[in-house]
């Protein structure tokens, strides 16, 4: 230390405490440095060498129809046959959920299917069990297929997941870290002895802010370096556009970390409200399937979602090579959220 | 060590002065009117029982609780204009303030020196408050008596010419409270005003140049520890108890008994037994004695004691300090 009777800035002092804080406690450094990539290492495995999907289908009855059926649909890759004697026990195993539809041959060599539409896997039954059972039956295809199957770097899951985690773990640690230590800090009552001090409050909040982005640099680098390393996941776009999202993302859910814990008394209450908070974004901003699945009335409300906004943003620079002028939209939605969450938690914040 | 004003002029300003303080919370008038004025270097004492004002008023004296009605003015300033200024010139204890369990003892202090413009040197602070050995160590890992000093280094930082201490040796253990005395007494020999509240007639008596009793959000007794005693005209005070507990002597009996000792009043229930105030002991005790031998009740207990603030508050409430 050259000078250590010379006061550092106030601010300086603030955010090497919140480091201090944080490093101090070993649990919170496990949850944001070891638990995204426990996360990502388990996804990664489970989905990376994926076989093509089976499904698993009954035949009911014992006829020679049914018999000859069950063998040709046996001969089909992706299904799995099981015989039933009794209609019974095979509408048993349709309603818990073992097979996805049942083939029961009518006597005038019609054929019945039962099945529940609402089921993806029950659908994809369907089709391949008909098509199964027509071509068997002598149906010949009017138009000549080729098929093509592709496994290419960047459109696996694991590389549509590593984004998303990226951006699940900003949010996360942000939002978490915040509230967690300003309601400790409040209940403790140090939040009062500090407005008891000349410390200006807005930079006691911005600390939370710049203390973030020392622990976000270290995290987006462990978590796009496991994926890159272990997973071969590309980084397509440049560092300084990823870095970018990176930043205005993280002081976007810091911001809101600020607002969600700007006004409770309790952790118990805080963590009420950070999950109210973050729950939906779990869902719809397609951290682990893409958010287009969701009906087109809620795509307004899910685009606006900074996680949303985040993961897109990340995907898009990670993935497909985008650069600043493509994110425009992203970074707009990240953009109002940390404007707006930090001007409300300094107006309602409670300081004692 | 900090130079101090000397003109004529700034001694004449009240270091601190309340008006016509009121303070109501939802169902309870916390402050009640209250004033005071304390004087440029002098260690002026807030005393009263828990729940009686003391921390309300402090709090609003030192800018954390607005006032409904009354005025506050530290050295000519108040808070509705001067609040930046004013943060700078005191110094503040808090009755109860958890600092950061994870930082070091010299971290915090170097963290509070941060928000002042002009301050003490950290060192120096640390060594005043007898935490050099504890420079290095977690506040999570020091004894009350430790986190008490602390608290006051942290008040001390920004080299305040007025220093709010709410409470300072409670639930400490002796050893603690007398080692924050004598802190409190450099501070004072330092030429610092200092503004404590405590619920303690013996820190009060100790530490203190004027005490206010404070009773109800209201002053009811204001002066030096030794006017305050003097005031309530006993040379000694007389306790004693008797077999069968308070109800061996009835009210007429305990009536006579006040007149033929010359207490100041009649004995008021203390303990279990009764307490007199006389101006000579050697004249009550005998008398006393003979009153208890001709009513055939036996005495169990005699003591006789030098009178404390504690006897003034008695006297002035009818309660005890520690009854609340």
């Amino acid at each position: 230390m050259a000078d250590t009777n010379r006061p550092r800035p106030a601010i300086v002092e603030l955010t090497l405490v919140r480091f201090r804080e944080f490093i101090r406690e070993p649990e919170a450094v496990f949850w944001t440095f070891v638990f995204p990539l426990l996360l990502a290492a388990g996804l990664g495995i489970a989905f990376r060498n994926r076989p093509p999907e089976t499904v698993r289908v009954g035949v009911v009855g014992t006829s020679p129809a049914a018999r000859q059926t069950a063998e040709a649909l046996r001969a089909s890759k992706g299904l799995i046959v099981e015989s039933f004697d009794a209609d019974s026990s095979a509408q048993r195993a349709l309603q818990t959920g073992t097979v996805a539809l049942v083939v029961a041959r009518g006597e005038a060599g019609n054929a019945e299917y039962s099945f529940d539409p609402s089921r993806p896997d029950a659908r994809s039954a369907r089709s391949l069990v008909d098509e199964t059972l027509q071509r068997s039956a002598g149906r010949v295809d009017p138009i000549a297929v080729k098929e093509q199957t592709v496994q290419a770097r960047g459109s696996r899951y694991i590389d549509f997941l590593i984004p998303g985690l990226l951006g699940l773990n900003i949010m996360g640690s942000s939002v978490w870290s915040i509230a967690f230590s300003i309601v400790t800090a409040r209940n403790k009552k140090l939040l009062k002895r500090l407005v008891a001090t000349p410390m200006p409050r807005s930079q006691y909040l911005l600390s939370f802010l710049t203390s973030r982005l020392v622990f976000l640099i270290a995290e987006v680098a462990v978590l796009i370096g496991f994926g890159h390393w272990v997973f071969d996941v590309p980084v397509r776009g440049s560092i300084g556009t990823l870095a970018l999202v990176c930043l205005i993302a993280a002081l976007a859910f810091s911001s809101i970390g600020l607002l969600v814990s700007s006004r409770a008394t309790t952790v118990e209450g805080a963590s009420g409200i950070t999950n109210l908070v973050m729950m939906p974004m779990w869902i719809f901003s397609g951290v682990f399937f893409s958010s287009s699945n969701f009906p087109a009335a809620f795509q307004p409300v899910i685009r606006a979602l900074p996680l949303t906004a985040t993961v897109d943003a990340l995907r898009a620079a990670m993935l497909q090579g985008a650069g600043l002028g493509a994110l425009g939209g992203e970074l707009l939605v990240l953009g109002v959220w940390l404007v707006v969450a930090f001007s409300v938690a300094l107006k309602i914040f409670r300081w004692r | 060590m900090r130079e101090r004003q000397g003109s004529a002029e700034v001694q004449r300003t009240p270091a601190l002065s309340v008006r016509a303080l009121v303070k109501r919370f939802a169902d309870v008038v916390a402050v009640n009117g209250l004033d005071l004025e304390v004087r440029q270097g002098e260690c002026f004492g807030l005393l009263g029982p828990n729940g009686a004002g003391k921390t309300t008023t402090i709090e609003i004296c030192e800018g954390l609780t607005i006032p409904d009605e009354g005025e506050v003015a530290i050295g000519g300033q108040r808070w509705s204009h001067d609040a930046r200024a004013l943060r700078q010139r005191i110094g503040i204890q808090l009755q109860e303030t958890q600092l950061s369990e994870k930082l070091t003892v010299e971290e915090t202090v170097r963290l509070f020196r941060s928000f002042y413009a002009k301050g003490q040197d950290v060192d120096r602070v640390i060594g005043l408050v007898q935490l050099d050995e504890k420079r290095k160590s977690r506040v999570g890992t020091l004894s009350g008596g430790q986190k008490q000093r602390l608290a006051l280094a942290c008040a001390l930082i920004g080299d305040p010419e007025l220093l709010f201490l709410d409470e300072p040796t409670t639930g400490l253990d002796p050893q603690s409270r007398r080692q924050l005395w004598e802190l409190v007494e450099s501070l004072k020999a330092d030429g610092r005003t200092i503004v404590l509240t405590t619920h303690y007639m013996d820190e009060a008596e100790r530490l203190c140049d004027r005490v206010a009793i404070v009773d109800h959000g209201k002053v009811i007794a204001l002066g030096t520890p030794r006017e305050l005693i003097t005031s309530i005209a006993a040379a000694q005070v007389v306790s004693f108890a008797v077999t069968g507990g308070e109800t061996a002597l009835d009210a007429a009996a305990l009536e006579e008994i006040g007149r033929a000792v010359s207490a100041t009043h009649a004995p008021r229930a203390s303990d279990g037994g009764w307490e007199l105030h006389v101006a000579a002991p050697h004249e009550a005790v005998p008398a006393l004695l003979e009153q208890l031998r001709r009513r055939g009740v036996e005495l169990t207990e005699l003591r006789t004691h030098s009178p404390t603030l504690e006897d003034v508050f008695v006297t002035l409430t009818g309660r005890a300090l520690r009854d609340g």
